[in-house]
């Protein structure tokens, strides 16, 4: 691995000081799970790794009926699915942050870390679209906030500028009418990259028709995408198996696959038609609940 | 660049000991581990984060020491393999993989018996199927998996046996 030089600063203003000052030359390492093997096999280089883990505001995790939930960007994935309230409320959440790698990575990789890779297959991205998420970014130019269906510009490409970091991930407050499911296809139980993954978000009427629902998909795209045409359809209507059908249908026409060894480009169109309907079924289970 | 990066100084305790070493910023905690504090327990298998033979335990959580800076481990708690086993001999969990023959080239059990360990201390009565899936970041090219989860199995019912005769003997 190329020689780096490491700083661990305890303040945004410092971290981004250090950003600011090396630019392109900063890598951040959150949970160090792709950026420690990025440079270790040469794919990115680094003048400089800075660390944030220590900086408060990016450990902290609070939630709030009224603001939502306040995640940081470096809060470690089993921090999200072992905390029960938390899993409760954002089921499409702990659901991905439970399949990420095994335990071991789990116990370090960041739902930041995962949003900024931008990889099209990351499993916490759909299921953040879905949930309506918003990444509050500080920078030299001082703060923005960017929605998670807008971050992510291409494979391993996100909307940060130099000098730029993600601080906390904003997720809408929750209420027992609403659910949400991620899930991935993979040909083995566990460990594996998503063949095509889907998050869905629903929430319900007082007759229990769907008032509001957003689908997202991941791995059939440049980009995780954000399924609007389906996601509108299925407001107004009853949630069954026929309205889930036809939203598959729809969540099929925006997809532009690649065929690569994990499937072909009609095997994954056709999986996302399933996992559409899965993960629908799931959420309205858990609005019901 | 042209100018040598310094070596940082850390301070850390491993298996409940203080210690100090100086690394440069891009070693693993692995490369540390091995060649510098000579902890040659946890071994590389893939150097990527995929096979979990480099598996420490770091602030109670296992970890692959292989994805962790050397540099991060300043005022950390890391356990290792080597921890494992007290004065009074083997720990349940390892007397369990030599009589289960839970092992066949052995490059992959430390990793699995710190793996093992803090599952067994997180989730005590685990059933198969989380047994399996918790410990899916550990691989094994030898004994096809089922040996290990019965010798884990085994340890676990052993430890909660402990723990009811400590309960009655009070
Ligand atoms: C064995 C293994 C299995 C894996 N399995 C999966 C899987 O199943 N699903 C999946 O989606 N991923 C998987 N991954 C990839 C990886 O673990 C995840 O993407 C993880 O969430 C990355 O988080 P991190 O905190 O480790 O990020 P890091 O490696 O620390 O950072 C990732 C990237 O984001 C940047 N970055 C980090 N935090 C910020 C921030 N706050 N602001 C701006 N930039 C930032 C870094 O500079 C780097 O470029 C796996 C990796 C390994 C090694
Ligand atoms: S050597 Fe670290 S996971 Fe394989
Ligand atoms: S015993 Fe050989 S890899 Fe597990």
């Amino acid at each position: 691995m190329k020689d780096f030089q490491y700083a661990a600063p305890t303040t945004i203003q410092d971290a981004t000081s250090l950003l600011t000052e090396h630019g392109s030359g900063a890598r951040i390492l959150a949970g160090g799970t792709d950026i420690i093997v990025q440079l270790r096999e040469g794919l990115r280089e680094a003048d400089i790794v800075v660390d944030i883990k220590k900086i408060p505001e990016l450990s902290d995790c609070q939630y709030s009926d009224v603001s939502g939930l306040y995640l940081g960007a470096a809060v470690a994935c089993c921090d999200i699915y072992e905390n029960a309230d938390l899993a409760g409320r954002y089921g499409a959440l702990a659901d991905s942050t439970h399949i990420i790698g095994g335990w071991q990575i789990q116990s370090r990789a960041s739902v930041g870390g995962n949003l900024c890779n931008a990889s099209p297959a990351a499993d916490t991205i759909p299921a953040l679209i879905a949930l309506n998420a918003e990444a509050q970014v500080t920078g030299p130019a001082g703060q923005r906030t960017i929605a998670v269906a807008a971050f992510c510009k291409g494979p391993g490409k996100n909307a940060l500028v130099d000098g730029e970091f993600v601080v906390a991930i904003k997720i809408p407050p929750q209420s027992a009418n609403m659910g949400s499911a991620y899930q991935r296809f993979i040909p083995r139980n566990e460990m594996d990259i998503a063949v095509v993954g889907v998050g869905s978000w629903i929430e319900l009427d007082t007759v229990g028709n769907i008032a509001n629902a957003r689908l997202s998909l991941g791995a059939v795209a440049a980009t995780p995408l954000f399924a609007e045409e389906a996601s509108q359809f299925l407001v107004g209507k009853e949630p069954n198996d026929d309205n889930f059908a036809l939203a598959a249908e729809l969540a099929k026409q925006i997809v532009t696959p690649i065929t690569d060894m994990r499937g072909t480009a009609q095997y994954r169109t056709h999986l996302v038609g399933v996992l559409v309907k899965r993960t629908l079924t799931t959420a309205l289970a858990r609005a019901q609940a | 660049m042209t100018t040598a990066t310094k070596k940082i100084h850390v301070t850390t305790t491993v298996n409940g000991e203080s210690v100090e070493f100086l690394c440069e910023p891009r070693n693993s905690l692995l490369e540390v581990l091995r060649d510098t504090l000579g902890l040659t327990g946890c071994k590389e298998g893939c150097n990527n984060g995929n096979c979990g033979a480099c598996t420490v335990i770091i602030n109670k959580r296992p970890v692959n020491s292989c994805l962790v800076l050397g540099v991060e481990a300043e005022g950390a708690e890391i356990e290792t393999v080597e921890g494992i086993a007290d004065a009074r001999g083997l720990h349940p969990i390892q007397d369990c993989f030599l009589e289960g023959a839970a092992l066949q080239c052995g490059i992959c059990t430390p990793g699995f018996l710190v793996s093992a360990k803090a599952l067994l201390e997180k989730k005590p009565g685990a059933s198969e199927e989380t047994i399996r899936f918790d410990l899916s970041g550990n691989l094994c090219r030898c004994t096809g998996y089922d040996k290990i989860v019965r010798a884990i199995q085994e340890a676990d019912k052993q430890l909660s046996a402990s723990t009811d005769d400590s309960k009655t003997n009070d």
